[in-house]
C-alpha cells in the first residue's frame, strides 16, 4: 500500500494534510484498494459543520456503499467537484483527488491521528 | 465454509474471497466492470460449482416434476431445458430452478446453491409418486459458466462436439473436452451467448486451466461473485432472496410466462389461478436514477407521501454506465415513465419506471 509520509491517518482510513488552519482530506490507499472502483460519491455541503467522527462522505464501488467520517470537527469550506462526475480518480491516486476541506475549530484534534507509520500497523 | 473443488485456483488468481451464503468464493479477480465487459465483449469463466443438483429417476420421474414446477415440463424433447419457479401451496416460490431432461423417466434439476438442501427436502416430502427417486448430487458436481460471444469458439478448440448442435436450452451429454467428460448445455445467468458445464468435481481445476489458456488470446478472464450479479442484473434475471422469494409469487416477479396454469395439476397452480384472475397488487418494476444516487436492495420506494415497495437489486449498470434498479412496488406505480422517489440514506431521490430488461438478451437462438 501507499502511504505519503507528510500526511496524517485515522484509524478509519481518511487522510489528513494539514494546510494551516484547514484540513485537507481524503481516503488511503489501502482505503480505496479495498472498496474497490468507486461509481459514485456523495459530498458534504459546503459551509456544513461537522464533529471529528461524524459521517459526512459515502463512496459507492459496484457493490456496496461506504461511509467516511470527519477526522476533525469544524466546517467545510471546499468539495472537489470533480469526483461527482469522475469518481474512479479516487482509485487512480487516492492521495492526489482530495474529497474536502474542513476549517478545524478544534487543531489540537490533530495531534491524536496517526503518522504514516503507526497507520500501517493498524493495516496489518 | 463450504469450498468449492476450485478453490485453490481462486486463491492462485488472487480472487478476493467472501462468504457466499456459506460458500467460499470470489466476488472479483481483477475488478468487477473489467470483468462484466470482458462477458459482454469477449468472455468470462465462472466457478458455479455451489450451484445444487438434484436428480429424478423412475417411472414417475416426469409426473413427479409436473407436479412441483409451475412451467409445462411435458411440452420438453429430451436434452432440452426448461426454466422454471417452484412454488408452495400459497403461491410463493420455494427456488428458481432449471429442469434438464434426459428422458421422461430422468431430469437433472439444478437449483440455487443455498437452497438446495431447502429445495431437497421440499422434494421429498412432495414426492406422493410410486417411482421417482430423487437425489441429492450436489457433492458430485462441479459447474463451470463460460459466458459470452467468444464462448463457443473458445470451446470449440477443446472438443471434437460440433457446439453449434446445441441449441439455446439445450444441452448434450458426454461432451469429450480434451480427455474430460462433461455435460455441456447453451444456457447462462449474465444474457450472453454461452454454456454452463457440469463435470466430475476432480475434473474441475484442470478445465479450469484448460479454457483459460485456451481463452487467453480470445479476452477471456476468469469472473467473480460480483460481475455474474451486475451482469445478471443488467438483464433483469431474477435472483432468489431478492426479485423472488417465499413472500413473492412468479406473477408479481415478471414470470407469469413460466406459469402454466392451463396444466393439470402443480402446486401452488389454485392460489396462482386467483391471483391471475384478481390481477396482481404489487409488481417487479424496473427503474432509472433521475437524480443522483445509487439503489440498493431494501431501500425504500415512496410516492405520493407514502412507502410504496421496496428496492430488491440496485446498481451501478456497467455495460450502461446508469445507476438502475428492480423493486417491488404497488402495481399502479409499475408502468413504465412513472416517477417515484428511492430513499436513500433518509432522503428522498428522484426516479423513474423504465422498461425491462435494460440490457437486450444476446442470445443464439
Amino acid at each position: 500500500m501507499k502511504l505519503l509520509n507528510e500526511l496524517k491517518y485515522m484509524e478509519s482510513h481518511e487522510w489528513v494534510k494539514v494546510e494551516g488552519n484547514n484540513a485537507r482530506m481524503g481516503i488511503t490507499d489501502y482505503a480505496q484498494e479495498h472498496l474497490g472502483e468507486v461509481v459514485f460519491v456523495e459530498l458534504p455541503e459546503v459551509g456544513a459543520a461537522v464533529s471529528a467522527g461524524d459521517q459526512i462522505i459515502v463512496l459507492e464501488s459496484v457493490k456496496a456503499a461506504s461511509d467516511v467520517y470527519a477526522p476533525v470537527s469544524g466546517t467545510v469550506v471546499e468539495v472537489n467537484e470533480a469526483l461527482l462526475d469522475n469518481p474512479g480518480l479516487i482509485n487512480e491516486s487516492a492521495y492526489d483527488n482530495w474529497i474536502c476541506v474542513i476549517e478545524m475549530s478544534d487543531a489540537s484534534e490533530v495531534d491524536n491521528m496517526l503518522s504514516a507509520s503507526d497507520y500501517e500497523k493498524t493495516c496489518e | 465454509m463450504k469450498r468449492t473443488p476450485l478453490y485453490e485456483k481462486h486463491v492462485e488468481q488472487n480472487g478476493k474471497l467472501i462468504d457466499f451464503g456459506g460458500w467460499e468464493l470470489p466476488v472479483e479477480y481483477s475488478k468487477i466492470t473489467e470483468e462484466h465487459d470482458a462477458v459482454r465483449n469477449a468472455a468470462g469463466l465462472f466457478d458455479v460449482s455451489h450451484m445444487g443438483e438434484i436428480t429424478v429417476e423412475g417411472e414417475d420421474a416426469e409426473k413427479f416434476v409436473q407436479h412441483i414446477v409451475t412451467n409445462d415440463i411435458s411440452v420438453l424433447n429430451d436434452y432440452q431445458i426448461a426454466y422454471t419457479p417452484m412454488c408452495y401451496a400459497d403461491g410463493g416460490i420455494v427456488d428458481d430452478l432449471l429442469v434438464y431432461k434426459i428422458n421422461n423417466k430422468k431430469y437433472l434439476l439444478v437449483v440455487n446453491a443455498s437452497n438446495t438442501e431447502k429445495d431437497f427436502e421440499w422434494m421429498k416430502s412432495n414426492n406422493q409418486f410410486g417411482d421417482a427417486k430423487i437425489e441429492n448430487v450436489s457433492q458430485d458436481y462441479a459447474q463451470l459458466a463460460l459466458q459470452g460471444p467468444n464462448a463457443q469458439s473458445i470451446l470449440q478448440k477443446l472438443t471434437d462436439k460440433n457446439l453449434s448442435e446445441i441449441e439455446f436450452y439445450h444441452f448434450a451429454e458426454n461432451v469429450m473436452i480434451k480427455d474430460i467428460n462433461a455435460l455441456v448445455s447453451r444456457t447462462g445467468y449474465t444474457g450472453e451467448d454461452g454454456f454452463e458445464i457440469y463435470l466430475a468435481s476432480a475434473d474441475a481445476p484442470k478445465l479450469w486451466d484448460l479454457l483459460l489458456s485456451e481463452g487467453k488470446g480470445e479476452g477471456l478472464l476468469p469472473a467473480g461473485l460480483g460481475a455474474r450479479d451486475t451482469l445478471r442484473f443488467e438483464t433483469c434475471l431474477p435472483l432468489y432472496g431478492q426479485e423472488i422469494d417465499k413472500d413473492i409469487t412468479p406473477l408479481e416477479a415478471g414470470l407469469g410466462i413460466f406459469v402454466k396454469l392451463a396444466k393439470e395439476e402443480f402446486i401452488g397452480k389454485e392460489a396462482l389461478a386467483e391471483q391471475k384472475a384478481e390481477g396482481v397488487k404489487r409488481r417487479i418494476v424496473g427503474f432509472e436514477m433521475v437524480e443522483r444516487g445509487i439503489p440498493r436492495g431494501h431501500y425504500e420506494v415512496s410516492a405520493d407521501g407514502r412507502i410504496i415497495g421496496h428496492v430488491t437489486t440496485g446498481s451501478f449498470a456497467p455495460t450502461l454506465k446508469k445507476n438502475l434498479g428492480l423493486a417491488l412496488v404497488e402495481v399502479e406505480y409499475a408502468k413504465e415513465g412513472t416517477e417515484f422517489d428511492i430513499v436513500i440514506r433518509n432522503k428522498n431521490v428522484k426516479a423513474v419506471a423504465i422498461k425491462k430488461p435494460f440490457y437486450s438478451k444476446k442470445y443464439k437462438k
